[in-house]
Formats: C-alpha cells, sequence, structure tokens
C-alpha cells in the first residue's frame, strides 16, 4: 500500500471515530438538556422524601422544567428541604405553586411535580415553594391500611 | 527457608526494576520539545495501530450489542418492561462494555503486533543501528506508537459503542418489535453526556495509554532472541488485558460508585 492510501485510511478511520462520539452525543446521551443550562433556584420542605435523588427530574404538566439540585436535612425542623434548579427560560411560575413528589409507573423513579397557582407574583432564585405533598410510602400505606381495616371490625 | 526468603527477594526486586525501566522509558520519550514530523509519524502510526483494529472493533461491537439486545429483552418481556431495554443497552455498552472489550480487542490485536514489532526491531539490532546514525529510537520509535495509541483507543472505543448500540437496537426494534420510539427516547432521556458517555470516554483514554505502554515497553526491554519475543508477547497480552480489568474497577468505582 502506497504512502496516499494509508493517509487516505487513517483520514477515514479519524472520520468514522469522530462520527461515533457524535452518535454518542446526539442520538443516544441527552446532551441537548445537560451541561450548564441556565436555572435559578427555589426550595421546599417535606414530610418525606421518599426515593427521591439528586438530578431526579422536575415536571410541570409532565414537561420537564428542572432537576433537583439538592437534598438536605434541616437542623431546626428536622424535616427535608429539597433545593430545585428550574430552567431559567421558566420564570413565570407563581408563588402559589405546590409541589408534589410522585412516582412514574407503579415502581417507577420518583419525580417532583408542580404544579401552578393561580397567584400573580412569580417565584424567583431563593424562594421557598409553602404548598408541598410528601412522596407515598407504600409500607405506611399498607400499614395504615390494615390499621383501619381491622379497626373498624372491631 | 533462607533460600526461600532470597527467591522471594530476588523477585521483588525484579519487578521493582522493571516498573522503574517502564517509567524511565515512558519519560525518556515522550519529555521534550515535539515537532512537526512527530506529527506525521504519530499520523501514520494510526493505520497499524487503528485502521488495522477496526474490523474486528466494529464487528465484536455489533455481535455484542445483539446479544444483549435479545438477552435484555427475554428478561424484560417477563416484566412488562421491554421499554427500558434502550436504556439497558445503551448504559451497559457506554459505560462498561464499550470501553473495556475494545480495550480487550485493542490490546489482543494492535497491542501483541506492537510488542513483536519493536521487539523484532531489537532483535535485529534496528535499534541500535539507529542509535549510531544519532537518531534516538526512543523518540522515532516508541514516542509516535504510544501518542498514536492513545489517540485511536477513544475512537475505537466510540465507534464500538455506537455500532453495539446500533445492533441492539436492529435486533430490538426491527425483529423483537419493541416500540422504536420508546426505545430511544427512553435511552436519551436516560443516558447523560457526562455522567455516561463522557467517563466511558475518559476510560478508554486510560486504557488506551496503559496498553500501548505495556506493549511498547514489553517490546524495547525484550530478550532479543525468537524466544524472548515470543514471550515478550504473550506478557503484554497477558498482563494489559489484566491491567484493564483492575483500571476499569478502580475508575467505575471512583466515577459511578460514590464511594467519595
Amino acid at each position: 500500500m502506497n504512502r496516499r492510501q494509508t493517509e487516505i485510511t487513517i483520514g477515514l478511520f479519524l472520520i468514522f471515530g469522530m462520527l461515533a462520539i457524535a452518535v454518542l452525543a446526539l442520538k443516544v446521551s441527552n446532551i441537548a438538556d445537560s451541561g450548564t443550562k441556565d436555572t435559578y433556584q427555589i426550595t421546599a420542605s417535606f414530610d418525606n422524601v421518599g426515593g427521591l435523588k439528586v438530578r431526579s427530574p422536575i415536571r410541570m404538566g409532565g414537561v420537564l422544567v428542572g432537576r433537583v439540585a439538592d437534598i438536605s436535612l434541616d437542623n431546626q425542623t428536622l424535616s427535608p428541604i429539597v433545593t430545585m434548579a428550574i430552567f431559567s427560560k421558566y420564570d413565570e411560575l407563581p408563588t402559589e405553586t405546590s409541589a408534589s413528589i410522585l412516582t412514574a409507573g407503579l415502581l417507577g423513579e420518583q419525580y417532583l411535580s408542580l404544579s401552578p397557582g393561580g397567584d400573580d407574583e412569580v417565584l424567583v432564585d431563593g424562594d421557598e415553594i409553602e404548598d408541598t405533598q410528601s412522596a407515598l410510602v407504600i409500607e405506611e400505606l399498607v400499614g395504615k391500611f390494615l390499621f383501619n381495616d381491622s379497626s373498624d371490625d372491631l | 527457608m533462607i533460600n526461600y526468603a532470597q527467591r522471594l527477594g530476588a523477585n521483588a526486586i525484579d519487578s521493582f526494576a522493571t516498573a522503574g525501566r517502564a517509567a524511565i522509558l515512558l519519560f525518556r520519550s515522550i519529555i521534550r520539545w515535539p515537532s512537526l514530523k512527530d506529527l506525521y509519524l504519530t499520523y501514520i502510526q494510526l493505520h497499524s495501530i487503528g485502521v488495522q483494529s477496526l474490523l474486528i472493533i466494529a464487528v465484536s461491537g455489533l455481535f455484542i450489542g445483539m446479544v444483549l439486545g435479545l438477552q435484555g429483552y427475554t428478561t424484560l418481556v417477563k416484566f412488562g418492561a421491554e421499554s427500558s431495554l434502550g436504556p439497558l443497552v445503551a448504559l451497559s455498552i457506554v459505560r462498561e462494555l464499550g470501553p473495556v472489550v475494545a480495550a480487550l480487542l485493542f490490546a489482543g490485536r494492535a497491542g501483541s503486533a506492537l510488542t513483536a514489532e519493536i521487539g523484532l526491531m531489537k532483535a535485529t539490532e534496528q535499534l541500535a543501528s539507529m542509535e549510531m546514525m544519532a537518531v534516538n529510537p526512543l523518540h522515532r520509535i516508541i514516542a509516535p506508537r504510544l501518542f498514536a495509541g492513545i489517540i485511536a483507543m477513544p475512537l475505537l472505543a466510540s465507534i464500538f459503542s455506537a455500532v453495539a448500540i446500533l445492533g441492539g437496537s436492529v435486533v430490538g426494534v426491527n425483529w423483537l418489535g419493541v416500540d422504536s420510539g420508546g426505545f430511544w427516547s427512553s435511552m436519551q432521556s436516560t443516558v447523560d453526556w457526562n455522567n455516561d458517555v463522557l467517563n466511558g470516554i475518559i476510560k478508554s483514554v486510560v486504557f488506551g495509554f496503559f496498553v500501548t505502554w505495556i506493549a511498547v515497553f514489553r517490546g524495547y526491554d525484550t530478550v532479543p532472541t525468537s524466544e524472548g519475543i515470543s514471550r515478550s508477547t504473550t506478557q503484554t497480552v497477558v498482563h494489559a488485558s489484566l491491567a484493564i480489568l483492575a483500571l476499569d474497577f478502580l475508575l467505575t468505582a471512583l466515577m459511578f460508585g460514590e464511594i467519595v
């Protein structure tokens, strides 16, 4: 094989490699909504966050509007505080917005669902959502159901 | 007893000396001012290291992806969760199988060839005659191959991953009837560029460096006989494969293990 052919095949190899990385970036991964997107942060305190994790999706009406940035326990009230990073293009959320932790499907991952309120004022960076609804923990539900059931019978 | 202790000590000194020689080889060959000539030499080395490994990498990737699609489907369909086939195939390939299997194949295909080539150069005194002509063989022979390996490995691993995911989708979507939209969209929402794809590429760069380093060192350090070359070639494949698997555990623990 002469030098020219060698160089051509190497060039093709490099192009194929770059193409493969491009396929992995665009077709396989979610590069479009990852990375350093502009966000602003709001917090909410719950009784129980269940299986919510950092980077869990935050949805409003099923649309992804942000991701959970941090989950920590407040030292005074001993209740979990969830910090949410909301994409800056959704900056019209009213202050009465309520947050609840839901499960995608019966056994799916947990996500944070926001439902809009009717207030005119909008949430800005650092605000807190007052109206929250905690995660449903299956064991607690089952326990409550059994307890109620037996107390009715008595 | 004394003899046993002596043998142990001799072995230990031997392996430390080998590691030291490998480090010296690495630093002498890469630390210096680069020139345009080096760039061209590296580029040409991509042919034997990268291009000639392409076929085996692509074919293995295709079949591994297809097997993963088939096995994943038969298990997932029992739970009615066949829409998770996309994330299953993509995550296991991009995070682990792509970098690791591509690197193992790379060690077998390109690493052994490198060792045999450099070992034969040493046995036929080509390296010594280069030094006679005031050409440093570390710069002329070793360094371009080292850099070519580091460049080729991530590209090969990415090609492996892309072909394997396509193979998985052919089996899952076209043959077994998983919904095409669900396959790709659930894959895209699960696979993260920074956490998954980029970490896989970092892994393959590390593997490429270690495999080529082991290969060129084993070739340069060989006993210059036909028996010595054959032993060095075997050692390259064995040591490189073990290094890949051990490093993979370390890197996985660092990247995904949440140990820190």
